[in-house]
């Protein structure tokens, strides 16, 4: 069994002792050549630290510290998994135990960067966590060597066991830890990992770490928290964004159960502070506000769609851009037979299901967190900021969250406003949560766009240019201003880029032009699981569906057609194909779609089998997903997110939308924001072609080509191209 | 006040007759398993056992709850995690973030009781909670060995 130790076991003056020794350096642990006796005995009962990812426990547990967020991903379970490889421990005795961004900070960011977002968790950090897990490994068999004077070239380990076989001696790692401590840590870089073809523990898909905890309710996530003296706060901000709050009154509900204060929070919110969360959110409910609405008041989805829409045929501006070939307008101009197209996608919420909340202490000397955050940094900077204490008075305790998909990374909105109501109360912890329609009202949703698209066809059907126009919002410039370059915000491209790597268009075009015309809005944006390629993937694919009926081809054809020089695109879109027996003749009324993408370093293809009622109603019947993400950590668990993918993709397909009307969003719950339910899902078939020689993303990639493999499908159904999302809005017979 | 019968205790819980019996359950009684998810008995993620069946707790006032109810949260399950939805869904490894899997499970368990070999309709109609995450096919694998595993047992 595996046991998981608590972020606040850790002691903290340890890691302060720590990074006083340190001399700094990202990639490796140091050992604590300085530890007093109070802190050693601390270390005994706890464990000894051999380096910063490995602490070794007298009964042979292995304790792995993870610094990245787990919010359902797997990350947590695939980090200890590349540790322990190197590592050569027992699996079945492995613990992990997270990092606090404090300790981060105090040792100097030994453990790196704690970000968890753009699916970078286990490819961003692999080769300093598997350098760890070696080093320390290095650092056990040397001291088993010293203590029996042998060269440590002799001995073999495995399990956590370490062995002589010349003089048939065995110790294990829990008996040599406190003198594999006292060791100088190797060179990291000169460490030679293992080839991943010979792995043992990574590369398996091994169950997750952290299942038994979900399943009796014994895991407490951040909204379940409980602290002595604790209050309860509920918020609402400006339904308008951009709005200020002017006045309450308080008058009005300070006899209602449980009311301890109404709060101002920052210009444009106020909370309810009670004795428990049903207090404060029914007094809240009953609370006048008179909120200066603003300019954004004028606003409506009408309005922004109007403005996307001449961005989409705009001159003379800085677009973002890339090309290839000659000159795309002029060939599609002249060409044989032409293509054109628009096509719109809609602002989406995160909707996480455990709604933002965050707990928050602040005392004359200290502030403290505990929170569902994606990134703890940001949330102790945030912190930090908003209590006036310097950043190590501040302290960040993180939670398992109950889903992330983007919406709890920088921001750290939620975090902000907990810290400023507990600041009102000094000493005493407050927890505030959102309500759900407080979440809709007030996400950073995902960015709304347009795309026009044309094509020209020579006599043959053979493409000879094309033409990509993004019209939309940007996420940059509300979040990442140093991202926009003389105006230009390539990101928003994501997936139609040029160059190798992470997000390259998969095809060759003989002359090409892709542009994005930033058209923002007063709605805040951000990332939401997949960023752009989700947008960006309905666009290019669903297109190529209809230059490939205008071509007289059949789409799978006529893209391979385009991918001689993308090798791995081409490699994924059949392996996707072959699993879907693409060529194989489906029931009476099924029809198939295909889509490829790229994001996030890592090539998806998807084949969708669906069919459309005479009323209209779609049904996916079967999907089959291909992704090559490189190494595959985990196979099961890649096949879960890819699961998980389809479910986030199709939610959006059939009927993710958030409108604005009179400046703020329209939906407020799951009753107008519907999800997809069981009933819904897909058979879904996941294929890992991993090629070995590079480390791509797994969490976000395969989304992107879940709508567009749908729509192709339900345009092969139909005959008529579908050319927005949501599908619920759309008379498709 | 009220008297509430959960998961097998007798508790006198000093409260309002409107209050949703799913904050009572998370705020005066103090077990945190049951969730909030949309308080609107949209998503289902605060789903206990009311005499058996499966209820969205957010949408009962405790006020309609009787003491001779019996209500069941996850906690109280079993003792052991050894309900067979649980140990199908740690054998299939279900959850993802988890948030919802208390409510999952707790809809699983009531199918089950009401029709221990459902079929795939049955849990299309039965297991109607939303999971952000997207775990559904393999709820519904566990759904199928859960009810394995019980007529084996």
């Amino acid at each position: 069994m595996t046991k998981r130790i608590s972020a606040t076991n850790l002691s903290r003056r340890k890691f302060i002792v720590g990074s006083a020794a340190a001399g700094g350096g990202l990639a490796l642990g140091f050992n604590l050549p300085f530890m007093g006796a109070a802190e050693a005995a601390t270390a005994a009962k706890a464990g000894t630290e051999i380096n910063a990812w490995v602490v070794v426990k007298p009964n042979d547990t292995c304790v792995i510290r993870i610094a990245r967020s787990e919010m359902g991903q797997g990350t947590e379970t695939g980090l200890a998994q590349l540790v322990a490889e190197e590592l050569e421990c027992d699996w079945k005795k492995v613990a992990v135990e997270w990092v606090t961004p404090g300790q981060n900070l105090a040792r100097k960011r030994i453990w790196g960067d704690m970000a968890t977002g753009g699916s970078r968790g286990i490819r961003g950090s692999q080769d300093y966590v598997r350098r760890g897990g070696a080093a320390a490994r290095m650092m056990l068999v040397q001291a088993a060597a010293d203590q029996w004077k042998v060269p440590a070239g002799e001995l073999t380990v495995a399990d956590g066991v370490i062995t002589h076989a010349a003089s048939k001696r065995r110790t294990t790692y829990g008996r040599v830890a406190a003198a594999a401590a006292k060791l100088t840590p190797p060179d990291p870089k000169s460490i030679k990992l293992k080839d991943p073809k010979d792995w043992k523990i990574a590369g398996r898909p091994i169950k997750r770490l952290d299942t038994a905890m979900k399943l009796n309710g014994s895991l407490v996530y951040a909204i379940d928290l409980k602290l002595p003296g604790m209050l309860h706060a509920a918020v609402k901000a400006s339904p308008v964004f951009g709005g200020k709050l002017v006045s309450y009154d308080e008058s009005k509900i300070s006899g209602m159960p449980g009311v301890r204060r109404v709060v101002k929070v920052h210009d444009n919110a106020v909370a309810v502070v009670a004795d428990t969360w049903w207090h404060a959110k029914s007094a809240l409910a009953a609370l006048p506000i008179v909120w200066d609405e603003g300019s954004g008041a004028s606003q409506s989805s009408a309005i922004i769609a109007e403005r996307l829409r001449e961005g989409l045929t705009a001159t003379n501006e800085p677009f973002a851009s890339w090309q290839d070939g000659g000159d795309a307008l002029k060939t599609i101009a002249g060409a044989a037979k032409k293509v054109e197209a628009i096509y719109a996608t809609p602002f989406l919420a995160h909707a996480t299901m455990e709604p933002n909340n965050c707990t928050a202490k602040v005392t004359a000397d200290s502030a403290e967190v505990w929170v569902p955050t994606q990134s703890a940094e940001a949330a102790l900077a945030v912190t930090s900021e908003e209590s006036g204490l310097p950043l190590g008075k501040c302290e960040v305790h993180k939670h398992v969250l109950g889903g992330g998909f983007g919406r709890r990374g920088g921001t750290q909105d939620y975090t902000r406003q907990a810290v400023a109501i507990a600041k009102q109360f000094p000493g005493v912890p407050v927890k505030l949560i959102w309500s759900r329609e407080e979440d809709m009202a007030h996400d950073f949703y995902r960015p709304i766009s347009q795309c026009k698209l044309s094509a020209g066809l020579d006599e043959s059907g053979k493409l000879v240019g094309m033409h990509i126009r993004v019209s939309g919002q940007s996420i940059n410039a509300l979040l990442n201003p140093a991202g926009i370059k003389e105006g230009k915000d390539m990101r928003q491209l994501q997936g139609l880029w040029k160059e190798p790597g992470d997000a390259q268009f998969g095809y060759t075009v003989p002359n090409l032009l892709v542009e994005y015309a930033m058209r923002n809005t007063h709605v805040p944006v951000g990332p939401w699981r997949g960023v752009n390629t989700n947008q960006n993937g309905v666009y290019l694919e669903c297109f190529m569906d209809e230059v490939a009926r205008a071509a007289g081809k059949d789409p799978l054809e006529f893209r391979r057609e385009l991918m001689a020089k993308h090798p791995k695109h081409l490699a994924v879109l059949n392996a996707a194909a072959e699993k879907a027996e693409y060529g194989k003749p489906l029931p009476a009324g099924v029809y198939r779609g295909i889509a490829q993408f790229m994001g996030y370093a890592s090539y998806s293809a998807a084949v969708a089998e669906v069919s459309v009622s005479g009323e209209g109603k779609v049904k996916v019947h079967r999907m089959v997903l291909a992704i090559d993400c490189g190494h595959a950590v985990n196979p099961q668990q890649i096949a879960a997110q890819v699961e998980g993918s389809v479910v986030y993709g199709l939610s959006a397909t059939f009927y993710g939308e958030c409108t604005v009307a009179n400046g703020c969003m329209r939906e407020s719950n799951f009753h107008n924001y519907q999800l997809l339910r069981l009933a819904e899902m897909p058979r879904v078939e996941t294929v890992i072609v991993p090629s070995y020689d590079f480390w791509g993303g797994v969490g976000e990639p395969t989304i992107s080509v879940v709508a567009p493999a749908v729509m192709n499908a339900v345009y092969a159904a139909t005959g008529k191209p579908v050319q927005s999302l949501p599908l619920k809005n759309l008379k498709l017979v | 006040m009220a008297k509430l019968n959960i998961n097998g205790k007798v508790r006198d819980v000093q409260v309002e007759a409107e209050t949703p019996l799913l904050w009572v359950i998370r705020e005066q009684v103090g077990l945190t398993g049951t969730k909030y998810g949309c308080g609107v008995a949209q998503c289902g993620a605060c789903s206990v056992h009311l005499n058996g069946e499966v209820v969205r707790s957010c949408s009962i006032a405790v006020g309609s709850v009787k003491a001779t109810d019996k209500i069941v949260t996850i906690e109280g399950l079993s003792a052991t995690s050894a309900h067979p939805v649980q140990r199908a869904w740690a054998e299939l490894d279900v959850p993802q973030c988890g948030y919802c899997q208390s409510g999952q499970i707790m809809a699983a368990a009531a199918l089950l009781r009401r029709k221990p070999k459902p079929t795939d309709a049955d849990i299309d109609e039965a297991m109607t909670n939303i999971c952000r995450c997207g775990t559904y096919q393999r709820i519904r694998a566990a759904v199928h060995m859960a009810a394995g595993m019980a007529e084996k047992a």
